[in-house]
């Protein structure tokens, strides 16, 4: 039994040593040495510099924001798809427009946002003049808690489902009415859901660099642009693997911080 | 209280209408002898018959679909090795600590998941095409495969195991009679999460696809910052029409599996 255990964990052992801690010592190696010499020039740089220090505020700024878009759009969602009859069917629904590639949806949003496009089509029905609407910074965060919206259903819905329907049934036997039931019962036990959706979501809202440059027209820096730009533009590595690095500290203490958060859940 | 429900109901509407859409917008000026999203003229195949005669956009096409199959397959099996590896670990907080190490990619944002990525390729001397894209692929979908595997790996009761051993069955018997038919709905839940993964990425295979390789989101990317061509849209509605059947494939496959194993009950 030993032996097949061993086997089974082989391949997966070779993974993480190769995608997983290898990637991070070799960002970590670049940002850190020049020519094969230790310095911390790099990181005096990017700490010293306004341009880097307001484009992480700015990155974690409308990363907030999309998460919460997204999730004031999504709970009712989820909540109400509970409720329905043929709900996995209604769930495939939510996931079909995932399978349809994100950059499709981006291009999407371009001819609808456009000058003689769909929204603005709408808005001259009621006499309002034509909008500039691609290349705002709204309209990237639209776009972006567009494509964000199913992983965050997802997560939250099968949080609602594990809740056993004997719950809401005894709290309204013992008097409570339905908000109370919502407010007392139901949130507080979707929470592990809804911190997995948030964790879903937030992340990848820092590294949508495509549509910062396809819907935001380059007027929203994220960091994960100016990782993008210091890699395959400008070709400086070193730097790049720095906001690197800095990125990946923020991800550890967000682990850490949701580890600790998922003890509080359990007491 | 009916009220409420319409009011539930509604909501969805529009929630649903938001879904789809942009994915609508798209299908509906596929059909367009404008050329253009704004104004439709009359009902055209033309984009259609220029798509298929696209060589290169229809090799594109095969080549994404083939290295989604190719890295959910792999990671699939990876994964799952990685998930019995995990739940085997007796030591709660060796588990706990394999766990984390295993979500690191998963809460990774994807540039760094490709910066890094083309920088290990570089030192290890790799050419950048479709191997480099194909590993990355399986690498970065291995930790979802073994977060839908580990739940159910969990429920697996150890007695019907030392019962198999009891009987006299070989470590490998169990693992094909026992652990894999009971995993295998959240396996298939699993491949499929790998396969859109693969798909729906951008990020990291704008990072490590070098000049030789394509899939269709770097394509796209590379087509859109261009403007608009009807082509794209002309696709997307087969790629619509591809999805929505593996959806209904999927979904009557685990309804079937279901009433199969309400009928055992």
């Amino acid at each position: 039994m030993k032996s097949i255990k061993h086997y089974l964990g082989f391949a997966y052992y070779i993974w993480l040593f190769l995608f997983v801690f290898l990637p991070i010592a070799l960002l970590l190696y670049q940002s850190l040495f020049i020519d094969g010499h230790f310095t911390l020039q790099n990181y005096v740089q990017f700490f010293s510099s306004k341009t880097y220090l307001v484009m992480t505020a700015n990155s974690i700024y409308y990363a907030f924001i999309i998460t919460l878009f997204t999730l004031l759009v999504s709970y009712p969602t989820a909540y109400f798809l509970t409720k329905l009859k043929h709900k996995q069917l209604w769930l495939m629904l939510v996931i079909l427009p995932t399978w349809i590639n994100l950059l499709l949806k981006a291009y999407a949003f371009m001819g609808i946002f456009s000058r003689h496009g769909l929204v603005n089509q709408w808005l001259q029905l009621f006499h309002i003049p034509e909008q500039q609407l691609l290349f705002t910074t709204w309209s990237f965060v639209f776009v972006a808690v567009y494509i964000q919206i199913p992983f965050m259903i997802l997560p939250i819905f099968n949080a609602l489902e594990e809740i056993p329907s004997a719950y809401a049934t005894a709290s309204s036997d013992l008097g409570a009415n339905r908000w109370q039931t919502f407010y007392k019962i139901t949130v507080p036990l979707s929470i592990p859901g809804v911190k997995a959706g948030v964790q879903a979501v937030f992340i990848p809202s820092l590294s949508l660099f495509m549509l910062t440059r396809l819907i935001g027209g380059n007027r929203v820096i994220t960091l994960g642009t100016a990782v993008e730009q210091h890699f395959l533009i400008t070709q400086n590595w070193q730097m790049g693997s720095t906001i690197g690095v800095v990125l990946i500290i923020a991800m550890i203490i967000l682990m850490i911080f949701t580890k600790e958060g998922k003890r509080g859940g359990k007491k | 209280m009916k009220s409420k429900k319409i009011g539930a109901k509604i909501y969805l509407c529009i929630v649903f209408l938001f879904l789809y859409l942009p994915i609508f917008y798209l299908i509906f000026y596929s059909f367009n002898s404008n050329g253009n999203m704004q104004q439709f003229g009359h009902f055209s195949l033309q984009y259609y018959k220029e798509l298929f005669a696209d060589d290169r956009l229809i090799q594109i096409v095969l080549q994404t679909f083939l290295l989604a199959f190719l890295s959910a397959l792999l990671a699939t099996i990876i994964g799952l090795g990685g998930a019995i590896f995990i739940q085997n670990i007796k030591r709660k907080r060796n588990q706990e600590l394999f766990l984390q190490f295993n979500n690191i990619l998963l809460v990774s944002p994807d540039v760094i998941i490709g910066a890094s990525f083309l920088v290990l390729f570089t030192v290890l001397g790799m050419k950048l095409g479709f191997t480099s894209v194909l590993l990355s692929h399986v690498a970065f979908s291995i930790p979802i495969v073994v977060l839908m595997i580990l739940p159910k790996l969990k429920e697996l009761p150890s007695s019907m195991i030392e019962a198999a051993y009891d009987l006299g069955a070989t470590p490998w018997r169990v693992f094909w009679k026992i652990i894999l038919p009971y995993l295998s709905s959240s396996i298939i839940v699993a491949y499929f999460m790998a396969f859109t993964y693969s798909l729906d990425d951008f990020a990291v295979t704008f990072f490590v696809t070098g000049n030789g390789f394509s899939t269709l989101s770097v394509e796209i990317y590379s087509r859109a910052r261009h403007g608009i061509s009807l082509e794209i849209n002309a696709l997307s509605t087969l790629l619509f029409f591809v999805s929505l059947l593996l959806v209904i494939g999927y979904y009557f496959m685990s309804k079937e599996k279901e009433t199969e194993r309400q009928g055992k009950k």
